[in-house]
């Protein structure tokens, strides 16, 4: 008997390169998460999915509407996007009832109460991200404020990234099928898992020898270390320099480009300008850290 | 009368709202609406200008490349090295966009558009030895059936065994666009938000492995495209013969042209790209591209009614929800007062009226294939016709490209960002021609704009009350059944809209006219 698993997935202020990056993974496959097992006896029914499910309009809102009513603390909901709240949250509508444009917060806020836990997929619902950068023109709120201020507690996890490694997201979601929701030490302070955002990049990336030697790029092409063409990882949590992106064909770093620290609650804001050196960032020196561990 | 919502159209990008009114089975009035606002061109305002090619891939997840290299073009032509960019970069800009676009169109035929016309139920009945049905099969039996149900019933057309074969097809190209992606991070690290197209050129370096590392994957796609996607659109296409005639549209085509040839002309208007730049009426006469001809209009869009009929340089764009008369967060951009469609079959048109020989051999190769005459182009057939040869056309280059690189040589130049300057930057992206405009003063982004592909094909009405193309396209349709409206889903997915591109835009206050030169 294959159980299966209901999950919703609501996009918001968002521009769909969540759910492109899904459709990048390569193990398990697309294909894989939608229709086999996606870990033994557990098969992901994705009950609602804008970018790929065959109904629209009435037909696909009735569906969102049952999963939160017939199935109600049986569902995950993944939000991918930040949240509109400016002037009642006018700025962003997810279908009709009564003839009324329904806001995005008011889905989220409704879908949310029923979830058995809550996934923000991508930086956006994670931190707001760009959305909700200075101006923030639609008053994009991250998923955790807007659940904060609704006074709805519900498991969540924060899967940022611009978009995130489908890694991240299927990892995760494995991981509740097989073990359970992550417990408190699990996750970090800003609720990602551990297992993927708990080292710096610069901690793992292939030229860090270059930066030690104080060998830096000066332009793009160079050898050397990026950190003077604005490279972010030195502040910046995730594991791409060991698990590379796109099946594993390359990443950032890779193709000499810096990191923009995309994974991060201040991208887009203290993480820019992209192409400028950190300033009066003290840089976390790996050995000394571990010298002092030894030490105490 | 009947008023027929659709709210949210799926298997688009982003969040849209159709709206007919049906009469006597046909419809009258037709009503698009984008119903999200982010305005991420504030959002740039004050920046570093080169930040631009980061955040306006943000303005779109599945076609972020594309943004990526009109912010680029638009930056080098601020920066005064439009003519500057070494051969190595401008090719590797060819080979991260092209491969990008040509995996777009892959995606958009068999996950956003086939469950329109394909019956995936049919893999119920497969007796066969395909693994990949049989686990569809499986999935069938057990009975959880999203997100391939519920649907519109009533019209699916196509044989059993073609719909198995088609359901196949649908999860190779799966496959397929995911190997597309691959081709693009080789040189640009990853994607979606790619980074190695910046301003100067590229960040990667060609070398022997990475050329042909990207050539072998541009070989499978190649192989899909001329054994799988085009026959697959053929055979839907003489099975639908009556989308030939639906959704015919404005008529008026326009191209920004894609892929630089040449990196020595300044003017991106007149430089020679692989796809050519003009406009097209229904004569199949093109007439060159004057961009200053580009206003945007709001009297139906949410915005304030003193900003209308602007060029997009100096668009000022204030959020009122709630006008009266206005429906949309998009704007209506007109060329030349007029409705223009932009998109692949624009660019394959305009192309091909151009006279460039490859094309005209697909495009009459393949309206033979069909016996159809060129008038029908302009239909939801033609246009998925139209996206398929764009992607042969495209891939097929990819490959002579990639050996004309030069390993050792630059990719990249070295510039001075100027205190003061303007720049245009215009491209094809998937979905059509995308524009962007800067401003520049003190080194910091003083005005950006972008004009993308779905705000002209998704607009609302414009100030003198013409309806945008996709509504157009839907006025006159009969719909067979009110409760499964099958045509106008399937005219509105035809024009591939991307609703996230089509409203994110909000430029800062109006600039003075003058400033601005648009070549």
């Amino acid at each position: 008997m294959v159980k299966e698993l209901p999950v919703i997935y609501l996009q918001t202020a968002a521009c769909s390169g969540c759910a492109v990056t899904m459709l990048n993974a390569a193990s398990p496959t697309i294909k894989n998460a939608l229709i086999d097992q996606i870990a033994p006896g557990v098969h992901i029914n994705l009950k609602f999915n804008p970018v790929i499910m065959a109904a629209a309009g009435e037909l696909a809102i009735q569906v969102l509407e049952d999963t939160a009513e017939k199935q109600k603390g049986e569902y995950v909901l993944v939000v991918d996007g930040a949240v509109p709240t400016k002037d009642g949250g006018v700025y962003g509508a997810v279908g009709e009832r009564n003839g009324k444009p329904v806001t995005m917060e008011q889905r989220v806020t409704e879908m949310a109460q029923g979830a058995l836990a809550v996934i923000a997929m991508g930086t956006c619902a994670s931190f707001g991200g760009i959305p909700a950068a200075p101006p923030n023109p639609a008053g994009c709120k991250p998923v955790q404020k807007v659940l904060e201020e609704k006074g709805i507690k519900k498991p969540l996890i924060n899967i940022p990234g611009c978009p995130p490694h489908p890694d991240w997201f299927f990892g995760t979601v494995e991981s509740i099928i097989m073990f359970g929701l992550p417990k408190a030490e699990d996750l970090d302070d800003f609720l990602r898992p551990k297992a993927y955002y708990g080292k710096l990049i610069h901690e793992n990336c292939p030229r860090r020898a270059y930066f030690d030697e104080g060998k830096f790029a000066k332009k793009f092409g160079d050898e050397g270390c990026l950190y003077e063409l604005g490279c972010k990882g030195p502040i910046t949590y995730a594991d791409c320099p060991l698990r590379h992106w796109n099946s594993g064909t390359n990443w950032v770093i890779g193709a000499g480009a810096p990191c923009n620290g995309c994974t991060q609650p201040e991208f887009a804001t203290e993480t820019a300008p992209f192409y400028e050196k950190l300033v009066d960032v003290e840089l976390p020196v790996v050995g000394a850290y571990w010298a002092n561990k030894e030490a105490k | 009368m009947a008023r027929i919502v659709i709210d949210p159209v799926t298997r688009i990008e982003g969040h849209l709202k159709i709206e007919c009114v049906v009469e006597g089975g046909e419809v009258k009035d037709a009503r698009a609406t984008g119903n999200l606002f982010r305005g991420l061109e504030l959002i740039l305002r004050g920046r570093d200008p080169r930040d631009a090619q980061v955040i306006t891939q943000r303005i779109c997840g599945v076609c972020p490349q594309s943004h990526g290299i009109a912010a680029t073009l638009n930056l080098d032509s601020a920066f005064g090295i439009a003519d500057k960019i070494p051969d190595n970069g401008r090719i590797i800009r060819n080979l991260i966009h092209g491969a990008h676009v040509v995996q777009d169109h892959i995606l958009h035929f068999y996950h956003l558009a086939a469950l329109d016309y394909v019956n995936v139920a049919d893999v119920a009945t497969y007796e066969g030895n395909d693994s990949q049905l049989n686990s569809i099969k499986d999935f069938i039996k057990r009975g959880a059936l999203e997100p391939f149900m519920p649907r519109y019933e009533g019209d699916y057309r196509l044989p059993p065994a073609v719909n198995q074969q088609a359901v196949a097809h649908y999860v190779k190209a799966l496959e397929m666009r995911r190997i597309g992606h691959e081709a693009v991070a080789i040189f640009s690290g990853k994607i979606p938000h790619s980074v190695g197209v910046v301003p100067g050129g590229v960040t990667s370096v060609p070398t022997a492995d990475n050329i042909m590392a990207y050539i072998w994957k541009i070989k499978i796609l190649q192989d899909f495209i001329d054994n799988v996607y085009i026959p697959d659109v053929i055979a839907v296409a003489g099975v639908y013969s009556d989308y030939a005639g639906i959704g015919v549209g404005c008529k008026n085509l326009l191209s920004y042209g894609a892929l630089d040839l040449d990196g020595k002309n300044t003017d991106y208007t007149t430089r020679d790209r692989l796809f050519k730049q003009g406009i097209i009426g229904a004569d199949l006469k093109p007439a060159p591209l004057d961009t200053g001809k580009i206003t945007e209009q709001v009297k139906h869009s949410w915005y304030e009614d003193a900003t209308t009929n602007l060029h997009p340089t100096h668009g000022d764009t204030k959020p009122k929800y709630g006008k009266p008369e206005a429906y949309s967060w998009a704007k209506s951009p007109r060329y030349d007062g007029k409705v223009y469609e932009v998109g692949p079959l624009a660019r394959v048109a305009v192309t091909y009226a151009n006279g460039d020989p490859k094309m005209k051999e697909m495009v009459e190769g393949s309206l033979a294939a069909l016996k159809a005459s060129p008038a029908a182009l302009f239909s939801v057939l033609g246009r998925h016709l139209a996206r398929a040869l764009s992607a042969k056309f495209i891939a097929d280059n990819l490959e002579s490209w990639a050996l004309s690189l030069k390993p050792g040589e630059p990719a990249y130049i070295e510039y001075e960002m100027p205190e003061e300057a303007t720049g245009m930057g215009i491209t094809e992206g998937a979905r059509g021609a995308l524009g962007h405009w800067i401003e520049i003063k003190d080194r910091k982004i003083a005005n950006y704009q972008a004009v993308v592909p779905t705000t002209w094909n998704v607009s609302p009405m414009d100030d003198g009350g013409q309806h945008g193309p996709i509504e157009q396209a839907l006025i006159g349709t009969k719909v067979r059944d009110e409760k499964n409206p099958f045509e106008i889903v399937r005219i509105v997915r035809s024009f591939d809209p991307c609703i996230a591109c089509a409203v994110h835009c909000v430029t800062p206050k109006g600039r003075d006219l003058g400033r601005f030169q648009v070549a």
